[in-house]
């Protein structure tokens, strides 16, 4: 695995009962990096990252995490790899019977035992601010907007430092104001923190800001793979309907 | 948490079986399926147990939660106990004192409901209340966080949900069912002493010191030993069908439906068990 590999996927191959929702993918994310990968709904994005971070199990193929193979790691190694991964998911999944300073204390006190109430407060107004809810602290997540709660999310993900995140769909069911402010957020997290991330979107507005690299997944295979100049030169149908038909949307 | 998968399959025909060939109708593979569907979601139950005994006794034990679920578990619970203990105490009276007055027994009511109370009405009725209650509130609650991915926010965040919400949730029950059924046979006396007050004049001193004196441990030790595995029972159906509620918001509903009839019915199957065992003694 090269250097600057922080996540390989080899051959990666996944279903649910005879339904195959992942065949055969092979993808590296470079140090650093945005790499946006796009689809359509149910062409396997999510379980793709899913998979990376063992929430579900690949029927074949390998998946190396900074140098590890998480399939071959225990339940403790598991935990520690995974305290350099951050996850963002689709609906936030922030828990509801918790405050926004609880959600965000969850995370930090289980991966980092050494930090003082004091510097856990810290990190967490570090956090919020970063993402511009300091006044959020003491709210539940049902009192929070749907913006306002991926942000929430978002600053949880943040705030245990991960070295790579995976964003599932960071923008699905905002507004494109909203929209837009969580991609600038995204590309800040990844000057501030210099983190490499992974972002599964079908929004290409999110994919156009945030992207340094796309791969397109089409029925559980890598259709396309290349730089934002690429896909958008391309007159392959499929890709030209996504960006085509983005760019009548706003127009 | 691993899963087992149905692998059972049955090919419709089945040939040269002592060369005569048989053929299995559509009514009898239904039937397969059925038992290889129950004997699957057996072993994945009894497979959740382990895990759960497992996750209790590992390391950083998350003492927070369980008090937070002790609270809401017993202290929330305590109106509807209270009320459900009292009312069984005071209808019990009422339908047995005439009977019993019948006989000339009547001296013999404060002993009897108390008898009653403690061996099996208290705990039997509480416990069902509770898996109504508690039951369906653990399988919608963690259903829900299932189908928000919030369990599997916990898991990414290096917690381990089976330590953080089933563990807290099935001792706390475990631990609070039996104080709410003590609670209840106490409230269930009182109840029992306003009813005999209806239509006589018995002092609150004689009739406690009357109920409680035809009490013996052989009453109350193993009642209270079978409140222990109600709430175990209880804890960890409930958490098991939350834990395994499917994806759609139907299956949240589903899993607090199918806790509370499981939970009733394992309470009423641990009843007829204790009961054999205490008959044996």
């Amino acid at each position: 695995m090269n250097e600057n590999q922080i996540i390989e996927v080899k051959n990666l191959k996944k279903g649910f009962g005879s339904q195959k929702v992942i065949n055969n993918v092979s993808l590296q994310l470079f140090k650093g990096e945005n790499l946006v990968v796009l689809g359509k709904s149910g062409s396997g994005k999510s379980v793709l990252i899913k998979c990376i971070v063992r929430l579900l199990t690949p029927d074949e193929g390998e998946i190396n995490v900074l140098g590890e193979d998480m399939g071959s790691l225990n339940r403790d190694a598991l935990g520690e790899m995974r305290r350099k991964i951050g996850f963002l998911f689709q609906s936030g999944a922030l828990y509801d019977s918790m405050t926004v300073k609880q959600n965000l204390e969850f995370p930090l006190r289980r991966m980092k035992k050494n930090l003082t109430t004091k510097d856990i407060d810290k990190k967490i107004d570090e956090a919020l601010e970063h993402v511009g809810l300091k006044d959020a602290l003491n709210k539940m997540p049902s009192q929070l907007s749907g913006g306002m709660r991926k942000r929430i999310s978002l600053a949880r993900t943040i705030v245990a430092d991960p070295s790579i995140i995976l964003y599932d769909e960071p923008t699905t069911g905002l507004d494109p104001a909203t929209s837009d402010e969580i991609s600038v957020l995204i590309n800040d997290i990844q000057k501030k923190y210099k983190t490499s991330s992974m972002i599964i979107t079908h929004d290409i507005e999110c994919a156009r800001a945030t992207a340094n690299r796309l791969i397109m997944l089409h029925e559980g295979e890598i259709y396309m793979e290349g730089d934002l100049e690429k896909f958008e030169k391309s007159t392959d149908t499929l890709i030209e309907s996504f960006f085509k038909n983005n760019n009548n949307k706003n127009t | 948490m691993k899963k087992i998968i149905p692998v059972l399959k049955v090919a419709p025909i089945i040939r040269n079986v002592k060369n005569r060939t048989i053929v299995i109708s559509e009514k009898t593979l239904e039937k397969t399926r059925y038992f290889n569907d129950f004997m699957t979601e057996t072993a994945n139950f009894f497979l959740f147990i382990s895990h759960t005994f497992k996750a209790t006794f590992s390391r950083d034990f998350e003492f927070r939660e369980f008090f937070r679920q002790c609270f809401q578990i017993g202290y929330k619970s305590l109106p509807l106990v209270s009320i459900t203990g009292f009312i069984v105490g005071l209808v019990l009276t009422i339908q047995t004192r005439p009977t019993l007055v019948n006989f000339g027994a009547d001296s013999m009511l404060p002993g009897m409901v108390a008898i009653s109370l403690i061996r099996e009405m208290g705990p039997v009725i509480i416990a069902l209340i509770c898996a109504g209650k508690i039951g369906s509130g653990m399988g919608a609650e963690l259903g829900s966080m299932k189908v928000t991915e919030q369990i599997d926010a916990m898991e990414v965040s290096s917690a381990n949900p089976m330590r953080f919400l089933v563990v807290t949730r099935v001792l706390a029950a475990t631990l609070m069912i039996p104080v709410l059924v003590l609670y209840a046979d106490f409230l269930g006396i009182l109840g029992s002493w306003a009813g005999a007050n209806i239509k006589g004049d018995v002092s609150f001193s004689l009739f406690f010191s009357q109920a409680f004196g035809k009490i013996d441990y052989i009453d109350f030790i193993p009642a209270f030993i079978k409140t222990i595995f109600f709430g175990a029972v209880i804890g960890i159906v409930g958490c098991y069908k939350g834990f395994t509620a499917g994806r759609g918001t139907e299956s949240v509903g589903i899993a607090a439906n199918t806790a509370v009839v499981l939970a009733s019915l394992l309470v009423i199957i641990l009843d007829l068990i204790a009961a054999q065992i205490t008959d044996m003694i």
